[in-house]
């Protein structure tokens, strides 16, 4: 048994196709990401080297628009942290204790998160419709026709308009972690609090809560990376516009790529991202060390 | 004090059929209008059930909008990929819990790496590679990125089952004389089945879903994805909401129709990938 399962080749066999895949698609191309981001390179001509030109020009100029983008992204970050987390937090707190229709809830919840977002986006863009969306429409019905706006189209009204179905879309997600997080908690020791006397929000707070903290920490996480990468949703509904007021770095690379073929400056900014996302990830993991 | 806990009681589910409404909305909305003409769905009857069912914006939206085209071009995407993942997953599994060697932790560790990685990472080199390589718009400029992506958390669950399927059992196998690739195929995956339907439906959502691969890869009309052929769609048919509509369901019906049946395995496949990662 163990010559049959020590046999050199025949474990590079096994092992070969899934680093070949794995490297040939996501080691490897990191490497290349961070090397043409040093390059002036329209993607089929010849490159010049030019060190840190994109990057300079990534957080100065203002024709790029780089530094808005990532406002925008950690915007959404906060508001995803702030608004999206708690709520799925009390939804998987209520569902977590037991409660008639149990299942069904948490089914309905999650749902959202399976349909592809361009759906979700489409079905969006109707609802914004100025004229014959369902928001304006009922605005009108209820007399408040003055608060009827041109939501994806308006400066103003843009951003917050593409936030509301993207933080929507994943609260289900959120939810569903948080939730297995709370089914975890030994029933045992709901048990011993109760006798004491704990009311509800006593046993959340000082029994549930401690105990599903790592949950919580990869939620934050999510919730913070997931917003950084951003594209879906709203390259569907704005692709960034009206004016750049939506732009995020995914929807800004994906111009630079293929609307300016800027193939240097569209890899500076998948680096950028990835170095956020890591460095973000990083840095809630410090802080959930922190605190105990 | 029990009266309290009453009314807190009602008033947490009233907040969670609320919240449960707002969801169902969006889809119920979606197959209403997919039914309607524009009369409906612009004027008198915007959120009801249609009154003239008209099956006829399905018609157009699978022959004029080709939406029976997307949805084969996402079934092959769909099938391929989760048959790749799964062998080149199966295998390097075994390898990383079976088979002797040093150094299994530390390759495990570096496949994990692979659940962080966005694919922003890749966009551009792969792009590259496959213009070169003269490998864009075909179905592989999909299949080979989605299974790449997909690789870590196959590894994740099937290392998670392989390790519960007892080892006396190879040992067994071994005596009889079988060989290392007999032990895989007749042992090993056999027992994998509940593994295989986690992977498999979690690489199915993924890649069904994905656009931003889908819509940079692919430009040849013929071989779109859903995700990309509903943006498609929807760009052509500006003032005709039934066919968009109709569409949105023929892209969604799949995913939910699993969903209904498999809520459970869904969700745990979704954990699984979350809490390791």
């Amino acid at each position: 048994m163990k010559k049959l399962y020590s046999n050199k080749w025949q474990i590079l066999i096994f092992l070969l196709p899934a680093l070949i895949l794995f490297c040939g698609v996501l080691i490897a191309p990191i490497g290349a990401s961070a090397y043409y981001s040093f390059f002036d390179w329209n993607g089929f001509g010849e490159k010049t080297f030019i060190e840190f030109s994109n990057y300079r020009e990534l957080f100065t100029s203002n024709a790029i628009g780089f530094m808005k983008a990532l406002r925008n992204s950690l915007l959404l970050a906060a508001l995803s942290v702030g608004l999206q987390l708690p709520l799925a937090l009390a939804l998987a707190l209520a569902l977590g204790k037991g409660i008639k229709g149990e299942r069904g809830f948490l089914s309905i919840y999650f749902m959202p998160v399976l349909i592809s977002t361009v759906v979700i986006g489409q079905l969006w863009l109707k609802i914004y419709n100025p004229d014959y969306g369902i928001l304006n429409v009922f605005l009108r019905k209820v007399g408040l026709e003055s608060w009827t706006r041109i939501w994806l189209g308006t400066k103003k009204t843009a951003l917050g308009s593409v936030f509301v179905p993207t933080l929507w879309q994943y609260v289900g997600y959120h939810m569903l972690l948080l939730y297995a997080g709370v089914k975890s908690v030994p029933p045992e020791l709901r048990e011993a609090a109760m006798l004491d006397g704990a009311t509800d929000g006593q046993v959340n707070r000082y029994i549930v809560l401690p105990y599903i903290k790592p949950i919580i920490k990869i939620s934050v996480i999510f919730a913070v990376t997931g917003s950084l990468k951003s594209f879906d949703l709203i390259y569907v509904l704005t692709n960034g516009g009206p004016l750049h007021s939506t732009e995020v770095p995914s929807t800004l690379m994906i111009n630079m790529l293929f609307l300016r073929n800027r193939y240097g400056m569209g890899s500076t900014i998948a680096v950028m991202l990835i170095v956020l996302c890591f460095g973000f990830a990083l840095l809630i993991n410090a802080i959930f060390r922190e605190e105990d | 004090m029990r009266n309290k806990s009453r009314t807190a009681q009602t008033l947490i589910y009233i907040g969670l059929v609320l919240w449960a409404l707002i969801n169902l909305f969006p889809v119920y909305w979606m197959f209403t209008f997919s039914l309607k003409d524009n009369a409906e769905i612009f004027g008198d009857n915007v959120v009801g059930l249609p009154r003239h069912w008209l099956w006829s914006n399905y018609i157009s939206a699978m022959k004029t909008g080709k939406m029976g085209v997307y949805f084969l071009n996402s079934a092959i995407v769909a099938t391929a990929t989760i048959l790749i993942t799964l062998a080149v997953a199966l295998m390097a599994t075994f390898a990383l819990t079976r088979l002797i060697w040093k150094r299994q932790k530390t390759l495990n560790k570096f496949f994990m790496l692979g659940l962080t990685i966005p694919i922003h990472a890749s966009i551009v080199p792969v792009y590259v590679t496959l213009s070169r390589m003269h490998m864009l718009n075909t179905y592989w400029a999909l299949i080979i990125p989605y299974s790449a992506f997909s690789l870590s958390m196959a590894i994740l669950v099937c290392t998670g089952f392989m390790n519960e399927i007892p080892r006396e059992l190879d040992e067994s196998a071994c005596i009889d004389g079988c060989s290392t690739w007999g032990i895989f195929f007749r042992i090993i995956v056999p027992l994998m089945k509940p593994a295989v339907a986690t992977v498999g439906i979690y690489t199915f959502l993924q890649c069904w879903n994905e656009l931003m691969f889908a819509n940079v890869f692919i430009s040849k009309s013929a071989l779109r994805t859903l995700p990309v052929g509903v943006q498609a769609l929807s760009g052509q048919y500006t003032t005709d909401w039934g066919p968009i509509g109709a569409a949105l369901v023929v892209a969604t019906f799949p995913t939910l129709f699993v969903y209904i049946f498999l809520s459970k395995k869904i969700q745990e496949s979704f954990i699984a990938g979350a809490v390791k990662g």
